[in-house]
């Protein structure tokens, strides 16, 4: 089964084996150079696979983009059990890098989450997974079984001596249980809610222990950085923004899909040559550049780099590079009611501002998209927004009222044509 | 306000500088400064989950607002509760809650003491700004006493909190998530088998739990609250009674560390009916030469009584009661003492076992379901009857019975009547306690001032919550005007100056007195220290 779309400019490095049903197996993983960086990792000291995860300057592919290297090192010898999760409840709508990768190469975040269960002490890996994620679930499953039976994962990892047991946990069905603590919470039987923080998963995570948590993507490179060193890794991307990253590609594009790249790639190039622009021969309207909680960008504002900086500087975020792209026909209004009630209907429901604000600002949204909205109402959702951005102990509130207000600061026309304020949008239907 | 000491640290909030206790939260450092910080879902007997996004508070070099629950001190940090950013918070939050609040406020029991209510006077906005219909939800029976409004209901879970962690049984949880977010019950199964879940309707800031018993029975700025002893057994919780037209209205727990922590049980709760005796003996009567009871005045009364004691025929049985104060109870004592001595008995109710709450184990319902046994064994009464408080007595012909507060209900109406001399201080005239010679109408611990001794030895205070009929009197007070006559000393004015004289009596009470007592009380035989200059 061929990977639906390539493009030669790629550099695929996590994605090398997508398409490529072998490298399922175990067998011909280690075919492909699998494991070996296991073996090579297991050779150093814990420290040192720190030391090299931490000179890659390689950053968190959750969404944040905090450094791995230094969130392994937080972890202390303290001799308590310390725990390495894998968030693999990839929810973000926009997302499907992490689907990719538990479905194709199983045994890469299986290595790369060994590997980080060796770097920090831990003796228990849990691979948190989306329960949605049947498939994966199934494919990652027999992964583990197969290391389980080759002596990978286990009481004797590859005859090191070292112990590190690896459970498959499937999620209910919950957006917010991908936020850290949330997934710990929910790991634990609990209701998934974010918890207060401090105290910080290296000090207090999952079971009270400390725990390193890290997303599939990021678990995924870390192989390859032990195998052909920190500099190599480096070699890719920006100075800031290490390395190759999977940008998502949806919407209203001609090729859609996923794409390796180093960061730093031009968004523009990404969209209109790799992507092949927008379909049907329309144009460009707005691109959401890193998941549906990140604010959105105009089409004259894409002509940026894809890393870390260059789209805050632009005033969104890379978040997970999962970039929705939006065409002339978009109706903005509709598009962030949509995500609007997203938020509200999976807000876990602990902080006020997220609970009330996120079905607030869906019933003002569902109000102006019927035509019964005012200008006030634009000026209220504004300062709902900011009542709902930092006030929670997580972020999904801020999540919720990203595209509001940076819709209203884009599109404005858009929801003054619904409230009869301002000519009708053409082509909007 | 510099301090070396290694337990506190120095902090400054709105301009205040303070030490403070080192590991407090910010809300607990600015109440110490008398400073208060708005919360819901912090309850300083719970966990703090930091939810409900009160109180928040800018923290001089924080990038967001502090929750300031469970943000701790730290030395020479700036805390800001009424800056712009903390103020402006706060309205927005408060917009939040109204959303989908009913602002049903005239027909809410919580209205009044609500502080959804106090905090949205204070600090919200002056209109809502929603248009759009509000959720609607229904009423919801959780069982036992316990209702739930979930239109009125912020979210806050510290019911859901205080079941888990205080009454030990996680009967309530959160269902649904986000707006859809309910406390429900397990199915059909209620909190009617948790002792302790009245407390939820009282740490519920806002009207979504209410009790079936209260429910629309005052409005609570109509009501006087009294701090009291619960008198229902013998652990000594203290309470606040909450009346209105003379009637205990309903009965919720004060703050005592060493007792009840902030909670009470649903036993001491509901049992207070009883306070509210309609039928009492109005007037001192005297039993006539035609065999009747006449009324007649106190000096007549006690004129009689004393007199007839002085040539006290037949051995003595004196009868106490567990349900009044060691003032009462230590002067009837002393009253069998100068008489010769005699046979001290109390009777009291008791129940089959002991239910400790799980979340705080030094409070418990106790065995004994009255106030004061463990002082009337102090003053030598000695317990007789059954598990029901009922029977023991010895026959009482040709001897001489005086019987305080034990209203002798289970007893046959003939009870007494061949007594030589029996004199009864109670508040109803039941069969029994009409065979006595002179009945002399008391106070209800209710109507008076005075002191308990709970199972754990600690003397505490309880004030008069309630009026008294215009003729009743404390028993101490009817009994320090019998030893006045038996030649004991001039009466002590006060229940305080009762107390004292106990103390001269008891070494166990020597050195303590009201003002040593103080709202908290203070255990038998560790008179508390004053600092210099207020000691009695």
């Amino acid at each position: 089964m061929a990977y639906p779309y390539r493009d030669e400019r790629e550099t695929r490095i996590l994605s090398a084996h997508f398409g490529d049903p072998a490298a399922r197996t175990l067998a011909g993983w280690r075919q492909r150079g699998g494991y070996q960086a296991l073996q090579q990792a297991l050779g150093m000291s814990p420290e040192q696979v720190v030391d090299i995860v931490k000179n890659s300057a390689l950053r968190g592919r959750g969404g944040a983009g905090f450094p791995a290297g230094l969130k392994w090192s937080f972890l202390r010898n303290d001799g308590r059990p310390h725990y390495v999760l894998v968030n693999s409840d990839e929810s973000e709508p926009g997302a499907f890098k992490d689907r990719e990768l538990c479905r194709w190469t199983p045994h890469q975040v299986l290595e790369g989450a060994l590997i980080n269960a060796y770097a920090i002490r831990a003796q228990h890996v849990y691979i948190y997974m989306r329960g949605e994620f049947f498939e994966p679930a199934q494919i990652v499953a027999r992964a583990i079984d197969e290391a389980y039976a080759a002596g990978i994962a286990g009481p004797d990892v590859l005859g090191s001596g070292v112990g590190i047991d690896v459970t498959l946990h499937l999620g209910a069905g919950a957006y917010i249980c991908g936020e850290e603590t949330a997934l710990m919470n929910s790991l634990e039987g609990r209701r998934g809610q974010p918890r207060v923080k401090p105290p910080f998963p290296a000090v207090f995570g999952a079971f009270g222990q400390p725990t390193n948590i890290n997303n599939v993507e990021t678990l995924c490179a870390v192989p390859h950085i032990i195998r052909n060193g920190a500099e190599w890794w480096r070699s890719f991307g920006t100075e800031k923004s290490t390395g190759t990253k999977l940008f998502n590609m949806s919407g209203h594009l001609v090729r859609r899909g996923n794409y390796e790249f180093p960061l730093g790639f031009n968004m523009k190039e990404l969209i209109y040559d790799v992507c092949g622009g927008i379909r049907d021969g329309r144009s460009l309207k707005a691109v959401i550049p890193g998941g549906s909680s990140v604010p959105m960008l105009a089409a004259h504002e894409i002509d940026i780099a894809c890393d870390y900086e260059s789209v805050a500087k632009a005033g969104s975020m890379l978040g997970t590079a999962s970039m929705i792209v939006m065409d002339d026909r978009t109706n903005i209004v509709k598009q962030v009611r949509r995500m609007v009630e997203f938020y509200a209907h999976e807000s876990c429901g602990q902080c006020t501002p997220c609970r009330e604000g996120t079905e607030w600002l869906a019933r003002i949204m569902r109000r102006i998209e019927a035509g019964q909205g005012t200008e006030e109402d634009l000026d209220m959702l504004v300062d709902l927004g900011k009542n709902m951005t930092g006030t929670t102990i997580c972020v999904l509130s801020d999540s919720a009222a990203a595209p509001v207000i940076s819709s209203l600061a884009k599109f404005k026309d858009e929801y003054l044509a619904l409230i009869g304020r301002a000519a009708p949008v053409a082509a909007a239907v | 306000m510099a301090n070396e000491s290694n337990d506190t640290v120095n902090v400054t909030i709105n301009g205040i500088a303070a030490a403070v206790p080192k590991g407090a939260c910010i809300i607990e450092a600015a109440e110490q400064l008398g400073i208060g910080i708005a919360h819901y879902c912090y309850h300083p007997g719970l966990s703090a989950p930091a939810m409900c996004r009160m109180c928040l508070v800018e923290v001089e070099g924080a990038p967001k607002l502090a929750p300031a629950c469970v943000t701790t001190v730290a030395e020479g940090q700036v805390i800001h509760t009424e800056s712009e950013r903390a103020r402006a918070a706060r309205t927005g939050t408060l917009e939040f809650y109204l959303l989908n609040h009913p602002l049903d406020c005239p027909i809410c029991d919580k209205s009044g003491e609500c502080k959804l209510q106090d905090y949205t006077h204070a600090e919200g906005r002056e209109h809502g700004r929603s248009v759009e219909p509000k959720r609607v939800l229904g009423l919801d029976d959780f069982g036992g006493d316990i209702l739930y409004h979930g239109n009125r209901c912020i979210l806050c879970t510290r019911c859901v909190r205080y079941m888990r962690e205080i009454a030990g049984d996680d009967l309530l949880c959160v269902v649904q998530r986000g707006h859809r977010s309910v406390i429900d019950t397990f199915f059909e199964e209620g909190v009617e088998h948790s002792l302790w879940a009245g407390n939820i309707v009282d740490i519920c800031p806002v009207g979504a739990l209410l009790s079936k018993d209260f429910l629309h029975k005052a409005r609570v700025w109509d009501l006087d609250h009294t701090p009291s002893i619960c008198p229902n057994c013998a652990q000594g919780c203290n309470i606040k009674l909450d009346t209105r037209d003379n009637l205990v209205m309903r009965v919720r727990p004060r703050l005592n560390p060493a007792v009840n922590s902030y909670w009470i049980c649903d036993y001491g709760r509901h049992h207070y009916e009883w306070i509210n005796q309609p039928e009492r003996v109005q007037t001192p009567l005297l039993r006539r030469e035609d065999g009747t009871l006449g009324a007649v005045s106190w000096e007549q009364a006690l004129t009689a009584v004393l007199a007839r004691l002085q040539h006290r025929p037949g051995p003595l049985l004196v009868i106490g009661s567990p349900m009044l104060g060691n003032e009462d109870n230590g002067l009837l004592a002393r009253v069998a003492e100068l008489l010769g001595g005699g046979e001290l008995l109390y009777r009291s109710a008791q129940a089959d076992h002991e239910v400790v709450c799980p979340g705080f184990p030094a409070l418990a319902r106790r065995h004994d379901l009255s106030a004061n046994a463990r002082g009337l064994e102090l003053f030598g009464f000695r317990r007789t009857g059954d598990a029901a408080g009922e029977g023991g007595l010895p026959a009482v012909g040709g001897a001489t019975v005086i019987v305080l507060g034990d209203a002798l209900e289970d007893l046959p109406a003939a009870f007494g009547h061949d007594a030589a001399l029996m004199v009864v201080l109670g508040q109803r005239l039941t069969p029994a306690a009409a065979n006595a010679h002179v009945v002399l109408p008391v106070c209800t611990f209710a109507e008076q001032e005075g002191t308990f001794t709970n199972v754990h030895g600690r003397v505490q205070r309880f004030w008069p919550a309630l009026q008294p009929p215009p003729l009743a009197r404390p028993a101490w007070q009817v009994l320090g005007v019998v030893l006045a006559g038996l030649g004991d000393g001039a009466p002590a004015p006060t229940a305080g100056g009762a107390f004292m004289r106990l103390g001269e009596l008891h070494p166990e009470l020597a050195g303590l007195s009201y003002e040593q007592l103080g709202p908290l009380g203070a255990l038998l035989n560790e008179p508390v220290q004053l600092p210099a200059g207020k000691g009695a």
